[in-house]
């Protein structure tokens, strides 16, 4: 008993709330019904969620049973017609539909629907030949869906291998709306066509169809308040740009000149140290590391008699020298950067 | 130690000092550019040469130019361009100091001063129905001292001063229905006449007050036989007109308002008359020019309309209007072509017959086809007597001044109406030419190196030496080379102008390296009006036949309509040779180059015709293998703006016509998107340009993100706008007005993005390139211009950014891409307001398409202005983040401010703007950009500055010196510290 209340509840609730659609495919039917037209406003945009089987007809008059409550919209039938490479356009389907009117005198299509005509045995044959020869399959829209005689079709084809890439037939459709016009229709497979081609007729002749009804985007334009954000700064209180470091904006003279001082240092370094020679007080650091090459320097001069001491001086003077020439081709490479 | 540290710092000094300047200063101006000035076909010309001042001749052409020229070297001396659509219909000149334009089919009249080409007044002259417009300015006539000229337009007569363009009356004489076709004044009368026909079998006389317009007589009189053409006047009482059947010629007297006829036939004045005949417009009083389709002949009116013909001028004449002489004579001028020579007689002509003055044969190239018109003029010689000079006008519209048997200057005023441009590389440099040339002398060749060697060192002091080195740097700059340079930059530009002739303009200087006017698209007895449509690189070698040079289609039309006879031909690029012409061949609707070359390098091109037949191009059986291995991915696109329909179509099978033609082929509709007729009407489309190199398939955005640019060739972009806005300025309400842009792909006819601006009108200007469409129109809504852009991008391949898939192959990014999967692209897009009207739109092209792109926006004030895309980026925002800025993202503005640095033009103006024309240079980071319209203007361009080469003005010497004061000074240094070092050793 409490089961079939619920189940009273759920069917109660679904009659009630068409216009907003609630997720079909946990229901007892399934629908081709576009998720996107929900809101009854923006048709465009949007995805289908997942692939949804045909149509089946007792959906249709159920919904459309419901939803005749309205009078300012009207329901709309138009017939897909296709052709296979060559030949003639024969009916395949047909689009149902409501039309909305604005009080705007415009008009959209809402709610689309769409049944395909089971395929006959030579359609299937044709549809063989075509993936045999990698041939076009051909499909077309009426052009005006209040006015349909005399008007032109809107065409689209596909290469028949990319409808069949699995089991069944895949198709999916964009109809591209402008009011009751058709403008194009994008057709194709969902996804996309294989490559390397295959070409293996469908085991399942039915067609998995998914449509998609889409009206044009407005332009927005992106306010710009200049004078806004200007006024709320206040006058003056711009923003100014972070004040760059001292040394970020003028290393370039820095640079030269720490090269100058340090020259002029070593240099006023070497001058009180050369009154001082022979001061072994003054000289310990160097006397270490002069002993460490004391071997190699030993071989150059070891004919000489002469004290250790002597050598650590230098090894001091050789140093100095070349410290100059290092400085001086860091500043040789520094101008070069500039 | 002090000395090396001042040396280096001396050197730090000079090299921070010595920084490149990348913007252009006015002494630069020339150096990479050129800028030609052109009038266009000459359609009238008045001298003036009486006063002692310059002697000049203005001229106004058929590109709507009014122009004052210098008579000694055919140079400007001013010039002003109208607008195309007040087409000039009379000058003259009154008073001796004002040029009188009359245009607009007699509705504005102007004069110009003289001297410098300044206006002095304006009058808009109004009236209900449109007629010939009639200018006559009587040389010395006043009414209460002022001087006066009658002016015939728009159903009115109207008499104006000339000195400040003031009416003093007018009448209207259309009253009847009578189309007035001459004004005639005699000096010292006191009355004026306007004849013309009413309808087709009557003619109509007015004769009014000269001083107060007022009607004095109206006389008009029946003719049977009816008229056909223009009346032409011989005297000034008067008129020929040949009958409505055209088999014979009717004289008309009107002599105080006293009409007769007579009527002579056209068989007994001319031997073998067949076909109609037509009276040339020049204007001899007492006779008049009858030209049949096989001679010319000279007429004159004896007594009583009596016609005698005075002399048979034979084929392929022109004639000039009769010039005064002082004696009471008149002489007029005469051009015939004999033996590739043209001969021009001055003929004298006085009541017994004709005698003629002068007979000079002047030799002209042969590339310049007949006279079309010859305009002559008078001078006194230094013996007293008369001399004669004449200006020519010739098939390929160029402008000729000949005196005494010579050429004085010539004028290339064919180039100011380029049809379409083609760029094409110039021949490698042949090794061993240089040193052919060391061989005749090495001396030389050695003095000449020691020279260069000097000026690159600048120590060249005598002024010899800079003289030699200036003459060879100017040799060796190589601007003008016949060759090709390794930054690209040398080319030819082949040109096709309207009147059939192509040049090739060579990029250096601009200078006509050949011309020649088509064999092909002259008239003939099979095309009668041919007409040049566009130029296709048909063979460009560089792969492959290398000793072929390369060569362009010529593609044409006899005739209009887009189904008249097609005209190709084949001219190589180098020599300006026709290697191959077919004519009149199928119709030709468009023209599909493919992207397929045969062993020769010859591009595979597909014909469409009116019938929607696909004809490939060339016909040979290797083409044909090429093409049907291919067939099956060829698809094309057809936009009907007439039926708003837009459609797609491939190659189906070989056509089924009478005689079996492999390489013809039906197509077949694939796909059709119809625009409702009611509420939309394409108005302009643009499609990506088929050489552009897209370097990054993909965009790192600020937060490390990659999007993916959707770079398809097969995109189109197609504005549509509301029916009504077609009509003229205001027809549509802000309320009623949009545009829709469009992105569809051609292959599939998918309309992969759709987008409405309200308040929006055309026109639509727009350029594509890449991923991003930038396109102008105007906003009714905010009074102003506006350009959008839209910028698509490819959702499929958006999964793509994780490493390790990169890394494990498992990204799609190589998988091939089919158009007839769903693309999933997203786009976005931007508006900005625009202070300037276009004419034209064109984006910047490099070889690897590397270095950032700049629209080339071609405006109103015809100059040429250089935005940088960046400008147009969709993802600008008010306030850019920190990580934006880094990328280069500008903060959102309302409107596209102008730099006015930024006109590739600089000062310069190419009036008459019509088309830009970019094309890569070899060198990533340079453009070429060509501008053509009644001026031509070419320069580079390099819109992310030349980061890839040093700029032509690096001082290489500077350089060298450097390194050699630098080595010295190590040297130097390093003698220094080993003496010091020795000193400290013997301490």
């Amino acid at each position: 008993m409490a089961t079939t209340t619920i189940a009273q509840i759920l069917s109660c609730f679904f009659l009630l709330n068409i216009v907003l659609q609630l997720a079909t495919t946990s229901f007892a039917f399934q629908s081709d019904e576009l998720l996107v037209d929900d809101d009854e406003f923006g048709l465009e945009g949007g995805r289908l969620p997942d692939p949804p089987p045909e149509t089946r007809p007792a959906t249709s008059t159920r919904r459309r049973s419901a939803e005749s409550g309205s009078d300012l919209d009207s329901k709309i039938q138009f017939q897909l017609e296709h052709a296979f490479g060559d030949s003639d356009f024969s009916p395949a389907g047909t689009f149902t539909a409501r039309l909305k009117k604005w009080p705007n005198g415009g008009q959209t299509l809402t709610k689309l629907r769409f049944s395909r005509n089971a395929l006959s045995q030579t359609d299937k044959e044709n549809f063989k030949r075509l993936i045999e020869g990698d041939d076009f399959y051909q499909i077309r829209l009426p052009s005006n869906l209040l006015n349909q005689l005399g008007r032109e079709h809107v065409i689209s084809s596909v290469k028949a291998r990319c409808l069949s890439q699995r089991d069944a037939l895949d198709e999916h459709f964009v109809i591209n709306m402008d009011g009751v016009n058709v403008l194009g229709v994008n057709y194709g497979p969902p996804g996309s066509c294989q490559y390397p081609r295959v070409s293996r007729p469908p085991t399942k002749w039915s067609f998995n169809s998914h449509t998609l009804l889409k009206y044009s985007n407005e332009v927005l334009r992106t306010p710009v308040f200049t004078e806004a954000v200007l006024g709320e700064n206040g006058e003056g209180e711009e923003l100014k740009p972070p004040e760059r470091s001292f040394w970020a904006k003028y290393w370039m003279y820095l640079i030269p000149l720490g090269l100058i001082v340090m020259n002029a240092m070593t240099q006023a370094m070497n001058l009180p140290e050369e009154q001082g020679t022979g001061q072994p007080g003054s000289q310990g650091p160097q006397a270490i590391s002069g002993r460490g090459q004391a071997p190699a320097v030993a071989v150059g001069i070891g004919l000489m008699d002469q004290r250790i001491s002597a050598i650590e001086e230098e090894m001091h003077y050789q140093v100095s020298p070349n410290f100059l020439f290092s400085s001086s081709f860091r500043n040789i490479d520094q101008s070069k950067l500039f | 130690m002090n000395m090396a540290i001042r040396v280096y710092l001396l050197l730090f000094i000079v090299l921070s000092y010595s920084y490149t300047a990348f913007s252009l200063y006015e002494d630069q101006v020339g150096l990479m550019d050129w800028h030609q000035q052109y009038i266009g076909k000459v359609k009238h010309a008045v001298f003036h040469t009486h006063k002692a001042a310059r002697k000049r001749v203005v001229v106004s052409t058929e590109e709507n130019v009014i122009s004052s020229l210098d008579l000694r070297h055919g140079d400007i001396f001013w010039r002003h361009v109208l607008a195309p659509t007040d087409v000039i219909d009379q000058i003259d000149i009154a008073l001796g100091k004002y040029v009188i334009t009359l245009s607009s089919g007699g509705s504005i009249l102007r004069a110009w001063n003289l001297p410098d080409g300044q206006m002095v007044w304006e009058s808009t002259l109004l009236g209900p129905n449109a007629s010939k417009p009639l200018l006559l300015v009587p040389a010395n006539f006043k009414v209460d001292r002022e001087n006066v000229m009658f002016i015939y337009g728009n159903g009115f007569i109207h008499a104006i001063s000339s000195i400040d363009g003031e009416f003093i009356w007018k009448k209207e004489l259309a009253s009847e229905g009578i189309n007035i076709q001459q004004l005639i004044y005699t000096d010292g009368s006191d009355t004026i006449s306007a004849v013309g026909f009413v309808g087709t079998h009557r003619f109509g006389a007015y004769i009014l007050d000269v001083k107060s317009g007022e009607l004095l007589k109206y006389k008009s009189m029946e003719f049977t036989d009816g008229f056909s053409g223009d009346l032409s006047l011989v005297t000034d009482d008067t008129a020929v007109a040949i009958d409505s059947i055209g088999t014979s010629l009717v004289t008309i007297q009107f002599h105080d308002g006293l009409i007769s006829f007579h009527q002579t036939l056209l068989s007994h004045l001319i031997q073998d008359f067949r076909r109609a005949a037509v009276i040339s417009p020049s204007n001899i009083p007492g006779a008049f020019i009858l030209e049949t389709d096989n001679s010319v002949t000279l007429i004159k009116v004896i007594s009583r309309g009596e016609l005698k013909v005075v002399e048979e001028l034979g084929h392929a004449t022109a004639v000039s209007d009769a010039l005064f002489l002082p004696g009471g004579q008149q002489a007029f001028a005469l051009v015939q072509h004999r033996d590739g020579k043209i001969l021009l007689t001055v003929k004298l002509d006085s009541d017994d017959g004709t005698s003629n003055l002068l007979e000079e044969t002047i030799h002209l190239d042969n590339q310049r086809g007949k006279v079309q018109k010859v305009f002559i003029n008078t001078y006194v010689r230094v013996d007293r007597s008369n001399g004669f000079r004449v200006l020519i006008v010739m098939e390929d519209d160029s402008l000729f001044l000949l005196q005494q048997g010579e050429i004085v200057w010539s004028r290339e005023d064919g180039l100011a109406s380029i049809v379409d441009v083609k760029p094409v590389v110039l021949p490698v440099e042949k090794d061993g030419v240089s040193v052919a040339k060391v061989e005749n002398n090495l001396f030389e060749w050695l003095k000449g190196h020691l020279l260069k060697l000097k000026g690159t060192l600048m120590i060249a002091t005598t002024p010899d030496d800079v003289a030699a080195i200036q003459k060879m740097r100017l040799l060796s700059s190589g601007k003008s080379k016949m060759t090709r340079d390794r930054n690209g930059f040398r080319k030819l530009l082949i040109v096709l102008t309207r009147a059939g002739k192509l040049f090739a303009l060579h990029t250096g200087d601009g200078r006509i390296v050949w011309s020649r006017l088509l064999r092909t698209l002259r008239k003939s007895e099979t095309c009668q009006s041919p007409r040049g449509i566009s130029l296709h690189q048909w063979q460009d070698p560089h792969h492959h036949a290398l000793d072929q040079n390369p060569s362009v289609l010529i593609v044409g039309r006899c005739g209009d309509s887009l189904d008249s006879a097609g005209l190709l031909s084949i001219v190589d690029a180098y020599t300006g040779e026709e290697r191959n012409h077919m004519e009149p061949v199928h119709s030709i609707v468009h023209i599909i180059p493919l992207s397929f070359t045969d062993s020769l390098e010859q591009r595979l091109h597909l014909l469409l015709d009116a019938n929607r037949r696909a004809h490939l191009y060339p016909r040979t059986a290797e083409a044909l293998d090429i093409f049907q291995r291919e067939s099956g991915n060829i698809y094309w696109y057809s936009a009907e703006t007439e039926e708003g329909t837009l459609r797609g179509h491939s190659v189906h099978k070989n056509c089924v016509l009478e005689e079996a033609d492999n390489f013809c082929f039906d197509s077949r509709d694939l796909w059709s998107i119809v625009f409702p007729s009611e509420s939309e009407k394409i108005a302009a489309t643009a499609t990506r340009s088929l050489n552009e190199v897209v370097h990054t398939q993909a965009k790192v955005t600020e937060d490390q993100e990659v999007m993916y640019k959707y770079v398809s060739k097969n995109l189109l972009f197609l504005a549509t706008v509301a029916p009504k806005d077609v009509g003229p300025i205001g027809s549509v309400t802000p309320d009623e007005s949009y545009l829709i842009a469009y992105l569809i792909d051609t292959v599939t006819g998918r309309i992969l993005h759709r987008v409405t601006h309200h308040g929006s009108v055309g026109p639509v200007h727009a350029v594509f390139s890449e991923n991003w469409v930038v396109y102008h129109y105007f906003n009714l809504r905010a009074h102003r211009y506006e350009m959008s852009v839209i910028e698509i991008y490819d959702q499929a391949r958006a999964e793509n950014k994780d490493v390790l898939k990169l890394v494990l192959g498992t990204h799609n990014l190589t998988s091939p891409i089919t158009a007839f999967s769903r693309p999933e692209v997203s786009t976005k897009s931007q508006s900005y307001f625009f202070a300037h009207s276009l004419k034209t739109m064109a984006v910047t092209l490099t070889a690897k398409g590397i270095t950032s792109k700049q629209v080339l926006l071609g405006t109103i004030g015809d100059q040429v202005l250089a935005l940088d895309k960046r400008f147009l980026d969709p993802r600008r925002t008010v306030n850019p983040t920190q990580a934006e800025k880094e990328e280069g993202i500008i903060p959102l503005t309302d409107s596209l401010s102008i730099i006015p640095q930024s006109y590739v033009t600089h000062t310069l103006k190419v009036e008459g703007l019509r088309g830009i024309v970019t094309v890569p240079a070899k060198l990533e980071s340079t453009t070429l950009v060509f501008v053509y319209g009644t001026d031509l203007f070419f320069t580079r361009l390099a819109p992310s500055r030349t980061y890839d080469s040093l700029t032509e003005d690096f001082s290489y010497a500077l350089l060298l010196i450097t390194i050699g004061a630098l080595v010295i000074a190590i040297f130097i240094t390093w003698v220094w510290s080993e003496k010091k070092e020795l000193q400290e050793k013997w301490r």
